[in-house]
């Protein structure tokens, strides 16, 4: 670290202030989740009290029995999984379309597939609800599917659309000129370069989906996911614990994946 | 055995034997545009089979975009490509018989050599075993047999450009493209490689359409050269036809380096004040006495400059408002600012076509 | 149509190829996402009946005129707004001196950590943040535990009774939800302006200081103009998605009403869905002016 300081030039050392905040601003953003953790041990279960007046390892225990969390936790991955394959399979065919053709109206619809996420999510959630009941259909697994696949296909198009546009035409046209029809040349030659953007892709749509409470909120009906579960309990008084247990089973569940997903896109950037 | 069928004066064959020559490539009148650039405009031509055909001329000049107009990548918007007689403008490249060598290679880096070089075979359907025999054939063809297990990232720039070679020439298509094959490779390789390449194009007899800048390349071995300037036929001729008769200024001045001369000093020497063309090394240098030889013309000038290079030197002459660079033989050493006479015989002055140059 | 002549009309109509590809991404948007968005604002031009409790579906204005005349509404609008402004800045100036020092200072594997550090937040469970939150902010918790022990109670207390900062305890004041929100969005804040500092050339910065600058000057005059496009981007994030969101008010949150929980309620228990519609409207116009201002500072450029 030393000298790594000592190349920098003078004029642009940092000061002791600077690095001070910017570690402790580091600091405040990671904090929470190991209060998280912490309160998961605690024996209190009424209050937040702090420091907590003894650690227990039973409400991990008393989590793994509730079958309501069960029930919770398989329709949040039944949903994550099928919101998944849909916005990888319409994210694939967007940025294929987008990629490399110009055409009028090209901007208007990135804009446009970027839309779910910029605009606040009760928007979409209200917009999704009304759709829904106009349509005379009832809030079902389907329903919430359909929700976070239009969210999540903008992910999936952005981490496709990046490797695309690294992916030197020559290629395609070498492949077309060796005698591979279209779909050849997609399936031998763009779908493994694509792999990894896939696989980057699908797990943050897969991550995203699994944490959605905003929009699920409303096409859920009377179903529960996890997150769903989640909320309901924030204004319980009991058993709080449990309720730490589970956002530690969640925090792990959506890490992993991200972090993947990151290593990913970084290794493909760096020899792509 | 058929007559001989003349494609004009301009074909050179080597052997003299009787062929039948059938027309692998013709342009008739294409254009091609991107935007408000004609890349490709009106250009007419026609590539005989088993000819080395090369297409000569400056960045932009739009020689680029014929050979993606033979490949398919593009479709011209006016005019008709014909292959073996067919005019393609519906069929895609994969149905076309040609091959394409890219001037970045374009190995595919998921698939080691030897499946890089099988690609074509394994989309057409051909069976493994017989697939695996004809890329390791190919493969030793380029002189790379023990390379099939490589994967590209492992090759340097030479070996990949043979493997592509090797991809493209083991489907035995009737015209071979290359788009600036030798660019990226140092001098020595290049030259080895032009060698090679011109024998493997006498080896196998198919038609090769060889694209670059490198005018020196072109003239060594193709059998006939279009040099082109933004978008237009500038001359399609054998080599030794370019160089010694250019048509335009453009010619001359690409292809060999030649001077231009034109305005007063041609009307002094030749009587008319078109332009004409003649190279730096017909032109000798007079000693300041020395009488003027029978049948040549004389300009005098300042020594502007001089290159030595050995056997001869550079000069840069003024001569009369005009630089003129002569490489005069066995000339005494001169000094730069000192007064010289330059001198060249009629028969070195090639007549230009009046063009926009 | 055989294959192949598939194939020779494709090659030669590329455009065709082009939307057989985009017609099933565009279609699904096209109906699940625009035609409901679509229909959730038709919706703000119809008004409920006040007897019946059932929409007139005939277009009028008066959803709009209610949304506008009561003062508790405009209230709602002022005080979302405020808390947007609010948040915007101080991200702003609490990720500056980690954006800084990740794009200009940081080298190698620190550099590397940061990133990945300042990643994982904005990825990890929304739900499960709030909640943290809510832990630490509690009655009893952490911040009250610091206070105590540093002798700020006292302060606490007397910031938590004031009207518009404080509420009742910490956990549900406009400070606490300030904090939280500030804390959620940082991660969105950090990375556009961490970006856009990674892309001010070191040449500039040298040249500058070759020509008399010193570190200050080069800081204030040549890095913070560079870098506004990136605060732009970051502050499009923490401006909107402050100005929707309706968990955060609703956990940690004062009395008063936002836009988002006043939305989430007026479709809910009230059954006013053109009323929703209408606050609805309100954000989305909010944020379509923002972006066009954000525009103008580059900030797309940045994103």
């Amino acid at each position: 670290m030393r000298s790594e300081v000592q190349r920098v030039a003078p004029w642009n050392r940092p000061s002791l202030g600077g690095r001070v905040a910017a570690w402790a601003g580091l600091a405040f953003m990671h904090f929470p989740v190991f209060v998280i953790v912490l309160y998961a041990f605690t024996t209190e279960d009424r209050t937040y009290q702090f420091p907590p007046p003894g650690l227990t390892l039973h409400w991990f225990a008393d989590a793994a029995a509730r079958e309501d969390i069960w029930a919770a936790l398989r329709l949040s991955l039944g949903v994550a999984s099928m919101a998944t394959l849909l916005s990888l399979a319409l994210g694939t065919l967007a940025a294929l379309g987008l990629a490399r053709q110009t055409f009028p109206g090209r901007d208007a619809l990135t804009v446009l597939f970027v839309l779910p996420i910029a605009l606040p999510g009760i928007l979409t959630g209200i917009a999704l609800l009304s759709a829904i009941k106009l349509a005379g259909l009832d809030p079902s697994f389907w329903t919430i599917v359909a929700g976070h696949a239009t969210f999540c296909i903008v992910i999936v198009y952005n981490n496709v659309v990046a490797r695309l546009r690294r992916l030197p035409a020559s290629w395609m046209e070498a492949s077309a000129d060796l005698g591979a029809g279209r779909l050849q040349t997609f399936r031998l030659i763009v779908l493994p370069q694509l792999a990894s953007a896939l696989l980057a892709g699908g797990m943050l749509a897969f991550a995203l989906s699994f944490d959605e409470i905003i929009v699920t909120l409303f096409t859920a009906g009377h179903q529960q996911t996890l997150p769903i579960w989640f909320y309901g309990e924030l204004f319980r008084p009991r058993n709080r614990p449990i309720t730490n247990v589970v956002a530690v089973a969640v925090i792990a569940i959506t890490v992993i994946p991200i972090v993947l997903a990151y290593y990913l896109t970084r290794r493909d950037e760096e020899s792509g | 055995m058929r007559a001989l069928q003349p494609l004009g004066d301009r074909l050179c064959r080597r052997d003299g034997r009787a062929l039948t020559i059938t027309t692998a490539i013709e342009f008739r009148a294409v254009t091609r545009s991107f935007g408000a650039t004609r890349a490709v405009n009106g250009v007419s031509l026609s590539i005989a089979a088993g000819e080395f055909f090369s297409v000569l001329g400056p960045s932009g000049s739009g020689k680029t975009t014929c050979l993606r107009l033979i490949a398919g990548f593009d479709l011209p918007d006016a005019g008709e490509v014909l292959l073996a007689g067919r005019d393609v403008s519906s069929v895609p490249p994969h149905d076309r018989d040609v091959n394409t060598v890219f001037q970045d290679y374009a190995l595919f880096p998921h698939m080691n050599v030897l499946s890089n070089v099988a690609y074509g075979l394994k989309v057409r359907g051909v069976v493994p075993s017989e697939r695996e025999q004809r890329a390791r054939e190919a493969l030793a063809m380029v002189k790379l047999k023990e390379f099939g297990e490589r994967w590209p990232a492992q090759l340097s720039g030479g070996q990949k450009q043979r493997v592509a070679l090797a991809r493209a020439l083991v489907n035995r298509p009737k015209v071979l493209l290359l788009d600036e094959p030798l660019g990226a490779l140092d001098l020595k390789l290049r030259e080895e490689m032009q060698i090679e390449l011109k024998s493997l194009q006498r080896t196998l007899g198919i038609t090769f359409v060889y694209v670059t800048h490198d005018q020196g390349e072109a003239l060594s071995m193709s059998d006939r050269v279009a040099v082109l300037d933004r978008g237009r036929i500038e001359q399609l001729a054998a080599p030794r036809v370019l160089y010694e008769q250019p048509a335009t200024a453009f010619v001359a001045r690409f292809v060999g380096s030649s001077n231009v001369i034109g305005g007063e000093l041609a009307r002094r020497l030749t009587g008319s004040a078109q332009a004409f063309a003649v190279r730096a090394e017909r032109i000798v240098a007079l000693a300041a006495n020395a009488a003027l030889p029978a049948g040549h013309v004389e300009c005098q000038g300042e020594l502007l400059d001089v290159q030595y290079h050995g056997a001869s030197s550079r000069w840069q002459v003024q001569c009369e408002g005009l630089v003129i660079a002569a490489e005069p033989r066995d000339a005494e050493a001169a000094q730069v600012g000192s007064k010289v006479r330059l001198a060249w015989p009629h028969s070195a002055m090639v007549r230009l076509a009046a063009d926009a140059a | 149509m055989n294959a192949t002549a598939l194939g020779g009309l494709l090659y030669r109509h590329p455009k065709l190829n082009l939307f057989l590809l985009l017609l099933p991404p565009l279609l699904w948007f096209g109906t699940v996402y625009l035609g409901s968005l679509l229909a959730l604002l038709l919706q703000s031009f119809y008004a409920i009946d006040e007897f019946t409790a059932l929409i007139v579906r005939t277009p009028t204005l008066a959803t709009y005129v209610q949304l506008f005349s009561q003062p508790a509404n405009l209230d709602i609008v002022q005080r979302t707004v405020t808390m947007a402004v609010c948040v915007t800045i101080a991200c702003a100036l609490i990720a500056w001196p980690i954006a800084h020092y990740m794009a200009s200072h940081a080298r190698g594997r620190v550099k590397a950590l940061f990133y990945v550090a300042v990643m994982l937040p904005m990825w990890t469970s929304y739900l499960v943040k709030v909640y943290a939150w809510r832990l630490i902010l509690a009655k009893q918790g952490i911040v009250f535990w610091i206070c105590e022990h540093l002798g700020l109670g006292r302060a606490l207390e007397a910031l938590l009774s004031t009207p518009g900062i404080g509420g009742p305890s910490l956990a549900s004041s406009y400070l606490g939800m300030f904090i939280v929100f500030v804390y959620m969005w940082l991660p969105f804040m950090i990375l556009p302006l961490a970006a856009a500092l990674e892309r001010v050339p070191a040449s500039l910065l040298q040249a500058a200081a070759d020509l008399g600058a010193r570190p200050g000057q080069i800081l204030r005059q040549i890095v913070l103009p560079l870098a506004l496009p990136g605060i732009a981007a970051g502050s499009v994030f923490t401006f909107s998605l402050t100005l929707g969101d309706y968990i955060i008010p609703n956990v940690v949150g004062a009395p008063g009403y936002f836009i988002g929980m006043m939305v989430y309620q007026q479709q809910g228990t009230a059954g006013n869905i053109p009323l929703a519609a209408a606050f609805s409207v309100v954000p989305i116009v909010l944020i379509a002016v923002y972006l066009a201002l954000a525009r103008r500072a580059g900030a797309f450029d940045a994103l």
